[in-house]
């Protein structure tokens, strides 16, 4: 099973690209790294494969069918800020199980404490947050994470500690990830296979 | 932090905390309108008699708000005019805020439907208010009913610009993209995700469209294209008022302004400490 996109051309504005002609693909259990400097379109190119952005040029496809607009998005994107990515309204319990009912060995291996479930997001740390995020877009329909400098905002023993539990969950559900990044460093530890936006990017 | 603890333990006050406080507030407005409603509708027809002997009396114990010109008690008057203002107020409001939620929610459909509305939001704004409850209430017969949907059809302008406008930001924000990527329906984001974003605002929207509701109800009816004479409104009490006041009697007018103006401010004060119990945030502004 394979995430392919192919021929991708995308800009903000007219005449102006950021992306042109992007090919990307990764397979299922592939840990794939992609660097690129800032403002390179990194976060647009993800947007685009997790079907968030709709106006581009050229195919998202898995295994060469289009991924449904409705339903189940198997490619589930996961952003550099989890405090945006919760709605500031609803209870931690509400947030994580949105998608699926989360088991308890997931939430266990990310550290979830139950005393944190009954509280609100502002009572959570960045890193306390992202984990949530995490455990909510590991579902079990979930075939592809695309993770967009996840662990940006922590410290490093704490992006030591989220990855090591991300690659083992993922390795158990076959998940391909596409780890996005600046920190070559980073990248060079996680991922089988290391690719560059400015290869890329005929822009 | 420290001057912020010293003004909340100040005055009557002291010994509450500042949400003990906001509650305390909106529990004694909140009585003292609904006092105001229930003695208005509980007087009878008989308890404003005229009695020619008791007439143009100064405010005493017997009649704290003085007496007019046929000898009515000008208290009981002005609670009745009160009582009805914030009823009048009331139903207006309600009306308002169910056309504010529809054109809001409508202006969420789609580019022409938004800018239609803002269009329509642009055009009963740049009519002055009083002039366009006037021509509605004209349109629609005069009277009670005139001056209600005059009111009604005025108010919902701020609200729904509030209900576009957070709808528009809250359609951008990641979580509504993320609950998309989850499968949910547009139905289950609506109700689950943008829902409970817009009641507090539109509570609190209601509640402050009330003090304009009941003013632009008495300015209308004073200039007597509202309430008909023999129905108790404070606009009729003040327009009649006006005649005597070059005679001297000061109290005819100057009660049931005071009154009125009491009223205004309690549901002013009602909803400005609702918004601070809701959003704690943004209390400080």
């Amino acid at each position: 099973m394979c995430l392919k996109g192919e021929n991708i051309s995308f800009g903000y504005k007219k005449n102006n690209l950021i992306l042109n002609n992007v090919n990307i693909s990764v397979d299922r259990g592939e840990v794939l790294g992609l660097i690129g400097d800032s403002g390179s379109g990194k976060s647009t190119l993800c947007k685009i494969l997790a079907g968030y952005e709709n106006d581009h040029k050229g195919n998202v496809s898995i295994d060469g069918k289009e991924i449904p607009s409705k339903g189940y998005n198997p490619v589930q994107l996961v952003f550099q800020h989890p405090e945006k990515a919760v709605n500031p309204k609803w209870k931690m319990k509400d947030i994580l199980n949105e998608g699926h009912i989360v088991p308890q060995n997931i939430l266990d291996s990310f550290g979830i404490k139950k005393s944190w479930l009954n509280r609100w997001p502002n009572e959570l740390s960045g890193g306390e947050l992202q984990r949530f995020a995490l455990a909510r877009a590991l579902s079990p329909e979930t075939k592809f994470l695309i993770a967009d400098e996840i662990t940006t905002m922590v410290d490093a023993i704490t992006q030591a500690q989220i990855w090591s539990i991300v690659l083992d969950i993922v390795k158990e559900l076959n998940i391909g990830v596409l780890v996005v990044s600046h920190e070559k460093k980073l990248i060079k530890r996680l991922c089988h296979d290391v690719v560059y936006l400015d290869d890329l990017n005929n822009a | 932090m420290s001057t912020a603890v010293v003004t909340v333990n100040k005055g009557v006050f002291s010994g509450f905390n500042l949400r003990q406080k906001t509650l305390l507030i909106i529990g004694f407005t909140s009585l003292l309108l609904l006092a105001i409603v229930i003695s208005s509708v509980s007087f009878g027809e008989e308890s404003l008699h005229t009695n020619f002997g008791s007439k143009n009396l100064n405010p005493s114990p017997e009649h704290p708000f003085g007496t007019d010109w046929m000898g009515r008690d000008m208290f009981i008057r002005t609670l009745e005019g009160l009582g009805s203002s914030i009823l009048i107020g009331a139903f207006a409001s309600t009306i308002s805020t169910i056309l504010a939620i529809v054109l809001g929610l409508l202006s969420s459909a789609g580019k022409i439907a938004d800018s239609f509305i803002s269009w329509l939001v642009d055009l009963f704004l740049s009519i002055p208010h009083l002039l366009l409850i006037i021509l509605i209430s004209i349109g629609f017969g005069g009277g009670a009913t005139g001056v209600i949907i005059g009111v009604a059809l005025t108010h919902w302008t701020g609200l729904t610009r509030v209900v576009r406008a957070e709808i528009k930001q809250l359609k951008t924000q990641e979580y509504i993209h993320i609950s998309r990527n989850l499968g949910k329906s547009k139905w289950w984001i609506a109700t689950k995700h943008i829902l409970p974003h817009l009641i507090p605002q539109i509570l609190l929207g209601t509640i402050l469209m009330f003090p304009h509701a009941i003013l632009h109800e008495a300015s209308a009816t004073f200039l007597g294209f509202g309430l008909s004479p023999h129905e108790p409104a404070i606009g009729i009490i003040l327009s009649e008022s006006m005649k005597y006041l070059s005679a001297g009697y000061w109290w005819l007018a100057f009660f049931p302004g005071l009154s009125l103006l009491i009223v205004v401010l309690a549901f002013d004060m009602i909803g400005e400490n609702l918004g601070k119990l809701m959003d704690p945030k943004n209390a400080h502004e």
